[in-house]
C-alpha cells in the first residue's frame, strides 16, 4: 500500500525534464582552444625568435634567418595578444594573417632552388592545418561574441549558493541593502532613500572607487529582487537575485544573475574590467560566500591577524 | 608565545611568535598543554601539501584551558579543560547539521583554493596549508579556535590530557575508518599501517564487532604494538606476499573490510615503490597508492575499502576495474571528529579504551623539529609524540 501511496506521488509529480542552459560548454571549449592558439604562438615565435637557423633549416629556407626571427616577434605578439582576451577574436584573425603571409613565403619557395623542397612541403601542410584550426576559432568566437550582442563592455556574471535558512529570511537579510555592504568586500557602502532607491559606493582593484544610484524594479517578498541603476552613475548596471526554496530541507537557493558596465569616468576600470570579464562570475561567488557565512554562523570567518613566524618582528610579551 | 613552525621541506624550527586572541564573536583561545605530531603533519614535512609559507605554524592535534572566549560563547568558559577538534566546523551548515563536520561549508576562508583543485572545499583545518584556510596550528603555547562553541569538548579532570588528547583526531580518524567499513558479524578486517590511526582502526573495529583484524606493516616494534596491545594478526610486507597471506587467513574470500590507514606516502618493497616514487618527482602523480590499490585488489566481492590515509591530489593505475568488477564500497572523508567524540570520551572513561598506548616520546615543545625527523624516520620506535609546550 505504502509503496504505491508513494508511486502515485511520484506519478503526480512527474514532468518531462528540462534543458538547462548554464554557460555553453561549448562556448568553454572555443575559450580553451584560443589559448591553445596563443601558447602556441608564443612557443614557436620563441623558438623562431631564438633559434632562427635552426628553424629556418628545418622548414627547408635555409639562409632565411632574419625573416624568419621577424615572424618570431610576429607570433609572439599574436600569442600575447590571444592570452589577454577571453574572446580574441581581432587577434586570431591577426593569427590567420600571419598564416597567409607564412604559407606566401613557404609557396616562394617552393619555386626557389636553395630551398629544400620536401621540408618545405611538409611545413606547408602544417602551416595550413594550423591555419584551418585558427579560422575555425576565430569564428566560432566571433560568432559567440555577436550571440551575446556585440562586443561590449558589459560584464555578465551569474552565480549561485545555497543558504541553509528560509527563502525569506535570506531575502529579508537583502532587501535591507545596507546589510550588503556588510558583508560584501567589493560593496563599501549603501544609503537607502526612501521605498526604491539606493546609493551604492563599490571598491575595485587598484583602489579605484565607483559610485551610482540604484533603483528597484522589481519587489517580490521571499522571491525576487530586481534592480537597475540609474543614469549619472559610475556604473550601469541590471540584474536580479532570486531566492528559491531548495529541495526537502536544504535552505534557499540564491541565484544572482547581473550585468554591469563601467562608464566615464572610470573606462580604464572599465577595461579592467572587461579583462576580468571571464572571472566576473566567480568575483561575485566570493562576495556570496560571507553572506552565506553571516546566515549560517553569525560571522565571517578570518585567519587575519593569525600569528606566524612572518609576523615575529611584531611579536609582543607572552600572556601572563 | 613559542610555535613550531614550518619553513621548508624538511625545515621546521620552533619560533618566538606574536600571541593570538579572539577575532570573532566564537572564537576561543586555548593555552595549550599537551600537542601532538600527527602522521598527516609528515606530509607537510615532506612537501607534499601544496600552498604552506614559510612561517605558517603546525598543529592540528592539541588540547589546553581556555583563556579567552567571545562574546557569543555561552557553552565553555575561561577555565574550562577542552580537547579542540582538528576540522573547524560552524555548526550551522547543512554539513554540519548532518554531523559531517569535516565538509563545513562555512569555516575555509580559502575556499576557492580547494575548489580549484577538488571541486569544493572541505572545511578549513588548523595548521595545514592556506587552501584549508590558513589558521595558525596548536604546536604551540597558544591558539585561537574559530567556533569554538563547536570545535571544543570539555573534559573530565579524573582523565590525563594524554588519555582524552587522541579525541582531536587521530582517535576518531581510526574510528571512522572502522566504521565505514558497515563491520559485521563474522567480518575479517584488514588494515593496513599501523601508525596511530591504524592502532585505533584496529581497537575501534573489534569493538564494532569484527571476528579478526589482520594488520599490515614494515616496521615490527609497530607490529608488535598492533598485536600485543590491539589484538591484531600482523604481517610485515617486507617478508610476506600480502595478498596471498590474505586470502589464506579468510579461505580464498579476503577481507571484507580493507582500511587504508597509511595515505599518500605509501611505501612499498618491490620495484613498484620506485615506479610510484618516480611519477611522484616527476609530478607525474602527486600521491603514491600503494596500500590502497592492493586493498582494492585484496578486498573481497561486495566487500568495503575504507580510506582513512590522507590523499591530496592525483594517484596513477587505479584498479577501478577491479571496484566495478568486484562491486566494491569505497567510503573516505576527512573525520567528522564532532560527531564522534563524545562517545568516544564516554568510552574512555568506561575504559573500553585507553589510548595512550600509542604514546612512545613525551618532548618539551621546543624539540619539536627534532620530533619531526625521529618519527619521519621511526628512529628509536616512534609511533607518536606528545609535545609539552
Amino acid at each position: 500500500m505504502a509503496i504505491q501511496q508513494q508511486h502515485s506521488d511520484a506519478h503526480a509529480r512527474w514532468r518531462p525534464g528540462r534543458v538547462i542552459n548554464g554557460s555553453s560548454a561549448t562556448a568553454a571549449l572555443d575559450e580553451r582552444l584560443a589559448k591553445g592558439l596563443g601558447w602556441f604562438s608564443i612557443g614557436l615565435g620563441l623558438a623562431e625568435a631564438v633559434a632562427p637557423r635552426g628553424v629556418a633549416r628545418l622548414a627547408g629556407l635555409p639562409g632565411r634567418r632574419t625573416l624568419v626571427r621577424t615572424y618570431g616577434v610576429r607570433e609572439i605578439a599574436s600569442g600575447l595578444g590571444i592570452l589577454s582576451e577571453r574572446r580574441p577574436v581581432g587577434w586570431l584573425w591577426s593569427r590567420v594573417a600571419g598564416d597567409v603571409l607564412d604559407l606566401a613565403t613557404l609557396a616562394a619557395a617552393l619555386t626557389s632552388p636553395r630551398s629544400r623542397r620536401g621540408r618545405v612541403l611538409a611545413a606547408t601542410a602544417a602551416v595550413a592545418g594550423v591555419t584551418a584550426l585558427d579560422v575555425l576559432c576565430a569564428r566560432r568566437l566571433g560568432a559567440q561574441v555577436e550571440a551575446d550582442g556585440g562586443q561590449s563592455d558589459a560584464v555578465r556574471a551569474r552565480t549561485s549558493i545555497t543558504i541553509m535558512r528560509s527563502p525569506d529570511d535570506v531575502y529579508r537579510f537583502w532587501r535591507d541593502f545596507t546589510n550588503l555592504a556588510r558583508v560584501m568586500r567589493h560593496v563599501e557602502s549603501v544609503h537607502v532613500h526612501g521605498e526604491r532607491r539606493s546609493h551604492w559606493v563599490a571598491r575595485a582593484a587598484g583602489g579605484l572607487r565607483y559610485e551610482w544610484d540604484a533603483e528597484l524594479v522589481e519587489d517580490r517578498r521571499g522571491e525576487l529582487i530586481t534592480w537597475r541603476s540609474l543614469p549619472g552613475g559610475d556604473v550601469e548596471t541590471y540584474g536580479s537575485v532570486r531566492f528559491v526554496p531548495a529541495p526537502a530541507g536544504r535552505g534557499t537557493e540564491v541565484h544572482l544573475d547581473m550585468e554591469y558596465r563601467v562608464t566615464g569616468a572610470g573606462l580604464l576600470g572599465g577595461a579592467v574590467a572587461r579583462l576580468l570579464g571571464g572571472g566576473a562570475s566567480s568575483l561575485v561567488a566570493e562576495d556570496l560566500r560571507p553572506l552565506k557565512q553571516v546566515l549560517e554562523t553569525g560571522e565571517i570567518p578570518t585567519t587575519d591577524g593569525s600569528p606566524s613566524a612572518r609576523l615575529r618582528d611584531a611579536a609582543r610579551g607572552g600572556r601572563p | 608565545m613559542k610555535a613550531t613552525c614550518w619553513f621548508d621541506t624538511g625545515d621546521v624550527r620552533v619560533e618566538q611568535v606574536p600571541d593570538p586572541a579572539a577575532r570573532n564573536p566564537r572564537d576561543a583561545v586555548i593555552r595549550v598543554t599537551s600537542t601532538a605530531i600527527c602522521g598527516s603533519d609528515l606530509h607537510l614535512y615532506n612537501g607534499f601539501v601544496p600552498t604552506m609559507q614559510a612561517g605558517d605554524i603546525l598543529g592540528h592535534e592539541f588540547m589546553g584551558e581556555i583563556v579567552e572566549v567571545g562574546e557569543a560563547i555561552t557553552n565553555i568558559r575561561v577555565g574550562d579543560r577542552v580537547v579542540a577538534a582538528f576540522p573547524i566546523a560552524c555548526g550551522g551548515c547543512f554539513f554540519c547539521k548532518r554531523e559531517t563536520y569535516s565538509l563545513c561549508e562555512n569555516s575555509n576562508p580559502n575556499a576557492w583554493m580547494a575548489e580549484k583543485m577538488w571541486g569544493h572545499s572541505p572545511c578549513g583545518i588548523f595548521g595545514y596549508s592556506h587552501m584549508l584556510g590558513g589558521y595558525a596550528g596548536g604546536q604551540a603555547q597558544y591558539v585561537r579556535v574559530p567556533y569554538a562553541d563547536v570545535g571544543t569538548l570539555k573534559v573530565p579532570e579524573g582523565l590525563t590530557d594524554e588519555q582524552v588528547l587522541f579525541l582531536s583526531d587521530i582517535l576518531p580518524t581510526g574510528w571512522m575508518g572502522a566504521e565505514q567499513g558497515n563491520i559485521q558479524p563474522g567480518d575479517v578486517v584488514a588494515v593496513w599501517g599501523c601508525g596511530p590511526v591504524g592502532q585505533f582502526a584496529i581497537v575501534s573495529a573489534y569493538l564494532l564487532g569484527a571476528e579478526r583484524v589482520i594488520a599490515i606493516d614494515r616496521f615490527p616494534s609497530r607490529l608488535e604494538l598492533a598485536r600485543a596491545r590491539a589484538g591484531a594478526d600482523v604481517i610485515n610486507y617486507e617478508e610476506t606476499d600480502v595478498h596471498a597471506a590474505l586470502l589464506e587467513a579468510t579461505g580464498g574470500r579476503g577481507p571484507d573490510v580493507c582500511i587504508d590507514a597509511v595515505g599518500l606516502e605509501a611505501h612499498a618493497p618491490m620495484a613498484i615503490h620506485a615506479y610510484d616514487r618516480m611519477k611522484q618527482a616527476m609530478m607525474l602523480e602527486s600521491d603514491r597508492p600503494f596500500a590502497l590499490r592492493q586493498a582494492i585488489m585484496a578486498c573481497r566481492n561486495g566487500g568495503t575499502v575504507s580510506v582513512a590515509g590522507v590523499y591530496g591530489g592525483l594517484i596513477d593505475k587505479f584498479p577501478m576495474g577491479a571496484v566495478v568488477n568486484k562491486a566494491l564500497t569505497i567510503r573516505s572523508g576527512q573525520t567528522h571528529v564532532q560527531r564522534y567524540w563524545r562517545m568516544l570520551l564516554e568510552r574512555i572513561e568506561r575504559r573500553e579504551i585507553d589510548p595512550t598506548f600509542i604514546i612512545t616520546h613525551r618532548l618539551p615543545l621546543d624539540e619539536a623539529p627534532r620530533a619531526y625527523e625521529m618519527f619521519l624516520r621511526k628512529e628509536d620506535d616512534c609511533e607518536k609524540v606528545v609535545l609539552k609546550p
